[in-house]
């Protein structure tokens, strides 16, 4: 950096954003200690804990949650890692058809989910099941960009075929070699899929699925300190898992894009 | 039988390869099976059914005026609606995350300053919707801790005819997870750019302004325009925060969606929805499409 550089200005506009990012989080911790008469209290977080249903949809999200992550890695993961090897001209394709669901606003897919599940099953149109095989279709862009930018920064090809001459199969060759060596990019993949299901409202209130967000909205209509205090809860502990997962893959070399970055991010070299 | 035992006597390979080309052209892309099956189903069907959707009646007999209704009256206006919402949160909240980047950038590459920035952004970006809507109840809603603190100043915000529960408001909103958004892409521009075009301009005796205005300005202004499309996008497909702000009652196409389609307005309007669904799609692919374009502009110098 050269001379100059002024580092004042930079500071002041940290500073800036930094007040105007952390007011709302502040208010919210005000208001979700707020109690009758101007006193506060921590009554609203009390009565968390009585609430009706917040346990039982926070274990419905979580379980949607997983199996939205095992479902998006036991699709993707050898979908991109074919692609890779095999068929590097398809890339493009799978790319754009992974990136389709960028351009279709959930409100409209679910409008379209509707018509299609109308007549299956109940297991699968009247249950969570029905969520996790949308949040797939949601999380894809970034699943895809995740994957695609891990497995271009490694010597695919030269470990696949080291494996496979000494006798590995396919699958031993995915579970044991690929994976291990994108095993920040799964996790980054991985961790925006939990993300997503776990604040993804609309198809959840549309399909009539007691989510936790679906929860938090409806608890907010009678309840707002409650549901201003589970928002402002949910917020910190996602913060705080990507800022644990930022550390962590920060240590390592910078050998897959940012996990949350839509966009693989490309380095200085 | 004689020719064909010649040719394939004379060229084995060749015309071995005929008859089992569409079979081996099968098994050669069996890998992809998998990914094209499900994405048909599951994003392909849903969307087809809306496009068919759009163009019938209630007995599926083929019809415009799904069409035509999407585009008049009070459809036609939220369409207008949404797009302002979209293109004001857009621009500002652009401008305001480029800054934002480019200060943080400034900051030492692994220190704790990015990696907050970048984990707040994720969340703000990605995760918002609910949370966000409460944030903002308890910040600007009307007994907020900001409305009452300015109240206590000697304005009062809603007597003056603010509401977060209606434009104004929900543009903040917008605002607030579009600068993150912001940030996310439009930092790897921001990163591409080489120190030595700098130094470059600098030893050729240019001033701050002047590279900027020649040589930042020009590379940037791509990317710039690419991510601020994206915000669009984003805006104008953002369903969970304005309707946590307004149980539905603001004016915006996806609302209006939702209320159709939950048949909260009138039982027999299921059409109509997915003809402004269609129109959703049709403005976000237009956006998307320019995005393309930009991205592969920026490519040219930022790859």
């Amino acid at each position: 950096m050269t001379k100059r550089e002024r580092p004042y200005g930079r500071w002041l506009v940290l500073v800036l954003f930094g007040i105007y990012f952390a007011v709302p989080m502040l208010a919210s911790v005000e208001f979700s200690l707020r109690d009758v008469n101007n006193t506060h209290s921590l009554v609203s977080w009390k009565k968390l804990l009585d609430e009706p249903g917040l346990f039982e949809t926070l274990s419905t999200s979580l379980w949607v949650a997983f199996g939205t992550v095992a479902l998006t890695l036991i699709l993707m993961v050898p979908t991109v890692s074919w692609v890779h090897l095999r068929r590097p001209r398809l890339r493009k394709l799978v790319e754009g058809i992974s990136l389709l669901p960028l351009v279709i606003p959930p409100i409209v897919l679910v409008n379209g989910v509707l018509v299609v599940f109308r007549d299956v099953p109940e297991v699968i149109s009247g249950t969570p099941v029905i969520l996790v095989l949308e949040y797939v279709i949601l999380a894809l862009p970034f699943t895809y960009r995740a994957l695609d930018a891990g497995l271009t920064a490694i010597a695919l090809p030269t470990l696949v075929e080291a494996a496979r001459s000494l006798g590995a199969s396919w699958p031993a060759v995915l579970l044991r070699v690929v994976v291990p060596n994108i095993r920040s990019a799964v996790f980054g993949a991985a961790f925006l899929n939990l993300a997503l299901v776990m604040g993804e409202y609309t198809l959840a209130s549309i399909l009539l699925m007691d989510t936790f967000p679906v929860w938090t909205v409806s608890t907010g209509q009678s309840e707002a300190g409650v549901s201003v205090a589970v928002s402002l809860l949910s917020l910190l502990v996602v913060f705080l898992l990507l800022f644990v997962l930022s550390m962590v893959t920060g240590r390592r070399s910078r050998d897959a894009a940012a996990p949350i970055a839509p966009t693989p991010s490309r380095g200085r070299s | 039988m004689d020719p064909d035992v010649s040719a394939a006597g004379a060229a084995p390979a060749a015309p071995a390869a005929v008859p089992s080309r569409p079979a081996a052209w099968v098994k050669g892309h069996l890998g992809l099976l998998p990914f094209l099956a499900y994405t048909a189903i599951f994003l392909g069907a849903p969307v087809v059914m809306v496009v068919i959707g759009a163009f019938q009646d209630n007995d599926g007999v083929f019809t415009t005026d799904n069409i035509t209704a999407a585009f008049s009256d009070q459809f036609g206006k939220s369409f207008l609606t949404s797009i302002e919402l979209s293109a004001v949160t857009a621009v500002i909240g652009a401008v305001l995350g480029a800054i934002l980047a480019q200060a943080v950038l400034g900051t030492k590459r692994d220190g704790v300053v990015r990696k907050v920035v970048s984990s707040a952004s994720g969340v703000l970006a990605n995760f918002g919707g609910v949370p966000l809507a409460f944030a903002f109840i308890a910040t600007l809603g009307s007994i907020g801790i900001v409305t009452k603190a300015l109240a206590a100043l000697g304005l009062d915000i809603y007597a003056g005819g603010f509401s977060l529960f209606a434009f104004t408001g929900i543009a903040i909103v917008y605002i607030y997870f579009q600068i993150p958004l912001m940030v996310i892409v439009f930092t790897p521009s921001l990163e591409g750019m080489r120190e030595q075009w700098r130094e470059a301009a600098e030893n050729l005796g240019a001033t701050r302004w002047q590279y900027w205005r020649h040589i930042a300005g020009p590379v940037l202004l791509p990317p710039f325009m690419a991510s601020l499309l994206l915000l669009f996008a984003n805006a104008f497909s953002a369903y969970a925060t304005a309707y946590a702000l307004t149980s539905g009652v603001v004016p915006l196409v996806p609302i209006q969606i939702g209320s159709l389609v939950s048949g909260n307005v009138v039982a027999d309007q299921q059409n109509l929805g997915k003809a402004l669904g269609l129109g959703m799609i049709v403005v976000v692919a237009i956006v998307m499409a320019i995005y393309n374009w930009m991205q592969r502009r920026t490519s040219r110098w930022l790859g």
